[in-house]
C-alpha cells in the first residue's frame, strides 16, 4: 500500500517578532484519521504555528500544503473554507445566543436576509447523533456547562465540514469523566479521516491520545516520537530541555496542630444563591490539604472569604491559629497570619502596568524597613527585591520591568516570592500553577513543599487534578458550594475524585 | 383636579402622549440598535439638533415636509458614517466620541440657525393623516370617530412610522442573519470575527441605521413643534440613551419607556395648562420627566446584562 497522502504539510514554516523567533525552520504534518499532538511549554511556538495555520498570522518563510497541494490561508475564513476547524482553548461561543444561533453565525441562509435556524438545527442534531455528541440546539450557551460548550465547538467545526481540526488544551477545564468523554468523540471522528492536530500539556492524556507526538521547544522541533517510544519522563525533558522532576519530592511528615479552621462556612456568590454551603474544613501544619472541584462549585467564593474579599453569612466561622477571621478585612487575615496566591493573578495578585519591585512591595510598602524620614528608603527597597527576585529565580531583565511583560511563570514567581516571604501560618494558593510553563511550575511546587515542611498550614484549590495528586496531603472535592468527600492522598484515585467532582459520589 | 379625570381630557392626553413619545421612541430604537453591536453613541442629542435644524431651514426654504424628512434623515446618516469611521475603523474611545458630537451638533445646530435664519419664524407643523395630500380623505372618517378617532387616527404619519418600527426592529434583531451578526459582535466580538462575521462591516451598519433613525428623530421633533431655537432638544437624545438600558436593550420595553416619557410629560402639559399646577412651579414640573424616569430606571430595572462587548472598540489580537 503506498503511503497516505497527508491531510496537512507545512514545510519549514519560520515566524518571526520583533526580537523574537517565534517558529523557526518548523515542520509538521497530519494523516488522515490521526491525532498528531503538538507539545510545549509557552512560548515554544505552538500557538504560533496554529494561528500560521489558521490565518491569522502569514508565515516568513517556509510553506503550507493542504492535501498535497500548496496553498495560503490568509484568514480564518480562508481556512473554513479549506475544511481547517479550530477549537480554542478560549471558546468561541456567544453566551446569549443558542446553539444553533452560534452554528450559524457567519454562514449564508437558504431564506434571505432571513436565518433559517429550523434547517442548521435539523443538522446539529444529525451531526450530534452521527459523533455522539449530545447538545441541545436551542438552548442558551450560558446555560450549558464547559464540557457542552466544547462539544458546540467541535459541532461549529463539524457543521462547516472541517477534515481537519485543531484543537487548543482541550481539556484543560474538563473534568475526568468528561475527558474520556470527549476521546471517545475524538476517535469515532478520526475513524472516519478526519485529522486531528491536539495541544496539551498534560502528559499521560498526549500518551494516551496520541499517534504521533512532535515537541517544540524555543520555536524549534525538540523532538518527534510516538506513544509506543516514549514515555511522560522524557517528553518532559523534550520540552523543557533538561531534567525534571514531575512528582515533586515530598518529606514525609506528621502534621501538627490545626491551623486554619472553616467551621459551617456559607457564602453568597455573585448572583446572591448560596455559592458556599456549609463548609467545615481542618487544615494542619505540616499538611497541604487539596481543593478539586470544577470550577463554579463555590472553590473561588470560599478563598475570597478566607481571604476577607468576600463577607461569610452568620454562623460561619473561619480562624487562623484561633483567631477568628470570619468578619476580617483583607488585612486583618494577612495579619492573623494569611498569604494569599490569587486564582486571577493579573486581576487579583499583581498590578499590571506597576513593575516587579512595586508588585513585591504591595502588602508591605509601609514597614518601617522600607521608609526613611516619611519617604520611602529606594536603597532598602532594591536590596530587599533583588533578595527575592534571586530567591524566587524571576528571569527578568531588571527590577522596574512592567510585570506585565514577563511570562505567567514569571509573574507567578512574583507573586508567590511576595506571598511566601512574610513566613505566613497559612498559604491560601488557588490555581497556583495555572498557565505557568513546566519548569516554572516545578519551582512552584518545590517553594510549597517548603512552607509545609516549615509547618505551614496550606490550602490548595487546583482544577489539576495531576497538581493535587501530586502535592496534597488530603483532598476535598467541592460540589455544589459542599465539601462532598475527603479523601487521604493514599487512598485517592483520579477516577474516585472525578465521581466526586460531578456529585455522583 | 377632578376636571382633569374626564374622558375626554384624558384621550386627550394620551393621544398627546403619544405625539411626544415619537422623537424619544425613533431615537431610542437606533441607540438600541447600536449598542446591541457594541457602540455606545453619546451624540445621540447632537444628531437630533442638527437634524432637526436641516429639516425646519428645508421647510422654510421649500415648504415641504417630506422633503425636510429626507433631509433629517440624511443628516442623521452622514453623521452616522463620520462617528462609525471615528469609533469602528479609528478606534477611538466611544464615550468621548460622542460627547464630540453631541457638542458639535449642539453649536453648529446654533450657528446654522443664527446664520440662516436669525429670528425664530414658525413654520407650519406636521399634519394629522386627514390632512395629508392625496390619501388624506382615507382617514378623514376615522379621525372623526368619537375618541377613537382622537387616539389612533389624529397623528402625524411619522408617528405611524416609528411605532411600526418596534415590531420591524424586533423582526430584524430576532429573525435576521444581520441582526444576529449585530449581537454576536455586541456580545463577542472575537466569536463572530473567527466565524468570517466582518465586526468592522456589521458595526458600521448598525451605527449608520442608529443615527438615521436620531436624524429622523430629530427632523420629527422640530416639525411636530414647527419652530428651531438653540438646543431645541433640551436633552432629549440623552434620555434616549437612557431609555435603551431602561428597555433592557428589547425594542418593545424602550417603547414602553418612551411611552411612560410621554405620559408624564402630557400630563404634566395638561395639569400645568389647567392651574393644577401652578405657575410658579413650571420649573418644578418641567423637572418631573426626569425625575420619574430615573425612579422608574432604579425600581424597574431589570438585572438585565448588556451587550458584553458595549463600548469596546474590536481589534484583532
Amino acid at each position: 500500500m503506498s503511503e497516505l497522502m497527508p491531510l496537512l504539510e507545512m514545510r519549514n514554516i519560520t515566524k518571526r517578532f520583533p526580537g523574537v523567533l517565534a517558529n523557526d525552520n518548523v515542520s509538521f504534518d497530519v494523516l488522515p484519521g490521526e491525532v498528531h499532538t503538538l507539545l510545549g511549554e509557552n512560548g515554544a511556538g505552538k500557538s504560533t504555528l496554529m494561528k500560521i495555520l489558521f490565518g491569522l498570522y502569514l508565515p516568513d518563510e517556509g510553506e503550507i500544503l493542504l492535501r498535497g497541494a500548496p496553498t495560503q490561508i490568509s484568514s480564518p475564513i480562508s481556512a473554513i473554507e479549506q475544511r481547517v476547524g479550530m477549537v480554542h482553548q478560549h471558546f468561541m461561543l456567544v453566551p446569549t445566543l443558542t446553539v444553533a444561533e452560534n452554528v450559524a453565525l457567519g454562514l449564508s441562509s437558504n431564506r434571505g436576509i432571513r436565518t433559517d435556524l429550523d434547517t442548521v438545527s435539523k443538522r446539529i442534531m444529525d451531526i450530534s447523533e452521527h459523533y455522539g455528541l449530545a447538545v441541545d440546539p436551542g438552548v442558551e450557551i450560558w446555560k450549558m456547562s464547559v464540557g457542552e460548550r466544547q462539544r458546540v465547538e467541535i459541532i461549529k467545526a463539524l457543521y462547516r465540514d472541517a477534515e481537519l481540526l485543531v484543537l487548543d488544551e482541550p481539556t484543560a477545564v474538563l473534568t475526568p469523566q468528561e475527558v474520556d468523554d470527549l476521546f471517545v468523540i475524538l476517535r469515532k471522528m478520526t475513524s472516519q479521516g478526519t485529522g486531528i492536530v491536539f495541544i496539551s500539556h498534560k502528559l499521560h492524556e498526549v500518551l494516551e491520545l496520541s499517534d504521533r507526538i512532535t515537541v517544540l521547544r524555543n520555536g524549534r522541533v525538540s523532538g518527534a516520537t510516538t506513544p509506543a517510544e516514549t514515555n511522560r519522563q522524557q517528553l518532559a525533558e523534550m520540552m523543557v530541555g533538561r531534567e525534571v522532576k514531575l512528582a515533586p519530592d515530598k518529606p514525609a511528615l506528621d502534621r501538627g496542630k490545626v491551623r486554619l479552621q472553616l467551621n459551617n462556612v456559607h457564602v453568597l456568590g455573585d448572583r446572591d444563591t448560596m455559592a458556599v454551603n456549609g463548609v467545615d474544613l481542618a487544615v494542619h501544619a505540616g499538611e497541604i490539604v487539596g481543593i478539586a472541584g470544577i470550577s463554579g462549585n463555590g472553590q473561588r467564593e470560599l478563598a475570597e472569604t478566607i481571604a476577607g474579599l468576600r463577607p461569610a453569612e452568620a454562623g460561619s466561622s473561619v480562624s487562623i491559629d484561633g483567631v477568628d477571621i470570619s468578619r476580617a478585612n483583607p488585612a486583618q487575615t494577612r495579619r492573623a497570619g494569611l498569604s494569599y496566591v490569587a486564582e486571577e493573578r493579573m486581576k487579583d495578585g499583581a498590578v499590571g502596568e506597576f513593575d516587579i519591585s512595586e508588585n513585591l512591595l504591595l502588602i508591605n510598602h509601609g514597614e518601617k524597613r522600607f521608609i526613611r524620614g516619611g519617604l520611602f528608603n529606594f536603597d532598602a527597597i532594591k536590596q530587599h527585591c533583588q533578595r527575592l527576585v534571586e530567591n524566587f529565580n524571576v528571569k527578568t531583565p531588571s527590577l522596574s520591568t512592567p510585570i506585565s511583560s514577563l511570562s505567567g511563570g514569571n509573574i507567578q514567581k512574583v507573586i508567590m516570592a511576595r506571598e511566601l516571604d512574610s513566613d505566613p501560618k497559612v498559604v491560601l494558593a488557588a490555581q497556583p500553577t495555572r498557565g505557568v510553563d513546566i519548569g516554572a511550575a516545578e519551582y512552584i511546587h518545590s517553594q510549597l513543599i517548603e512552607q509545609r515542611t516549615r509547618g505551614c498550614a496550606i490550602l490548595m484549590i487546583s482544577e489539576d487534578l495531576d497538581e493535587i495528586l501530586g502535592l496534597a496531603d488530603r483532598i476535598a472535592v467541592m460540589f455544589e458550594g459542599q465539601v462532598v468527600t475527603i479523601i487521604d492522598r493514599p487512598e485517592a484515585t483520579k477516577e474516585q475524585l472525578g465521581l466526586a467532582m460531578t456529585g455522583a459520589l | 383636579m377632578s376636571e382633569f379625570f374626564t374622558l375626554s381630557v384624558l384621550i386627550a392626553t394620551f393621544a398627546s402622549a403619544v405625539r411626544l413619545a415619537v422623537p424619544y421612541l425613533l431615537a431610542a430604537l437606533g441607540e438600541t440598535i447600536g449598542q446591541r453591536s457594541g457602540v455606545l453613541n453619546l451624540g445621540v442629542d447632537g444628531v437630533m439638533l442638527l437634524s432637526a435644524f436641516g429639516a425646519y431651514y428645508t421647510v422654510i426654504e421649500t415648504g415641504s415636509h417630506l422633503l425636510g424628512v429626507g433631509v433629517g434623515l440624511l443628516i442623521g446618516l452622514f453623521m452616522g458614517v463620520v462617528y462609525a469611521v471615528v469609533t469602528v475603523h479609528l478606534h477611538a474611545k466611544q464615550g468621548i466620541s460622542g460627547i464630540g458630537i453631541f457638542l458639535f451638533g449642539l453649536g453648529f445646530s446654533d450657528l446654522l440657525s443664527q446664520e440662516l435664519v436669525g429670528a425664530i419664524q414658525p413654520i407650519k407643523k406636521l399634519p394629522s393623516l386627514a390632512k395629508l395630500p392625496f390619501v388624506g380623505g382615507i382617514f378623514e372618517p376615522l379621525e372623526d370617530i368619537k375618541y377613537i378617532g382622537e387616539l389612533l387616527f389624529s397623528h402625524n404619519l411619522m408617528t405611524y412610522v416609528a411605532f411600526a418600527l418596534v415590531p420591524i426592529v424586533t423582526w430584524m434583531m430576532n429573525r435576521t442573519t444581520f441582526g444576529l451578526n449585530i449581537k454576536a459582535v455586541g456580545e463577542n466580538p472575537q466569536a463572530a470575527d473567527s466565524l468570517g462575521v466582518s465586526v468592522e462591516r456589521t458595526r458600521f451598519f448598525a451605527i449608520l441605521i442608529g443615527n438615521t433613525l436620531a436624524g429622523l428623530a430629530g427632523a420629527t421633533l422640530s416639525l411636530q413643534l414647527g419652530v428651531f431655537q438653540q438646543n431645541l432638544t433640551n436633552g432629549l437624545g440623552f434620555i434616549a440613551v437612557a431609555l435603551v438600558y431602561f428597555g433592557a436593550w428589547r425594542a418593545k420595553w424602550v417603547m414602553a419607556g418612551a411611552m411612560l416619557y410621554g405620559l408624564v410629560t402630557a400630563t404634566r402639559l395638561q395639569w400645568q395648562a389647567r392651574d393644577i399646577i401652578p405657575n410658579s412651579a413650571s420649573d418644578l414640573a418641567a423637572m418631573t420627566p426626569a425625575l420619574i424616569t430615573i425612579l422608574a430606571l432604579v425600581l424597574l430595572a431589570k438585572r438585565v446584562r448588556g451587550p458584553a462587548a458595549l463600548t469596546k472598540p474590536f481589534t484583532r489580537h
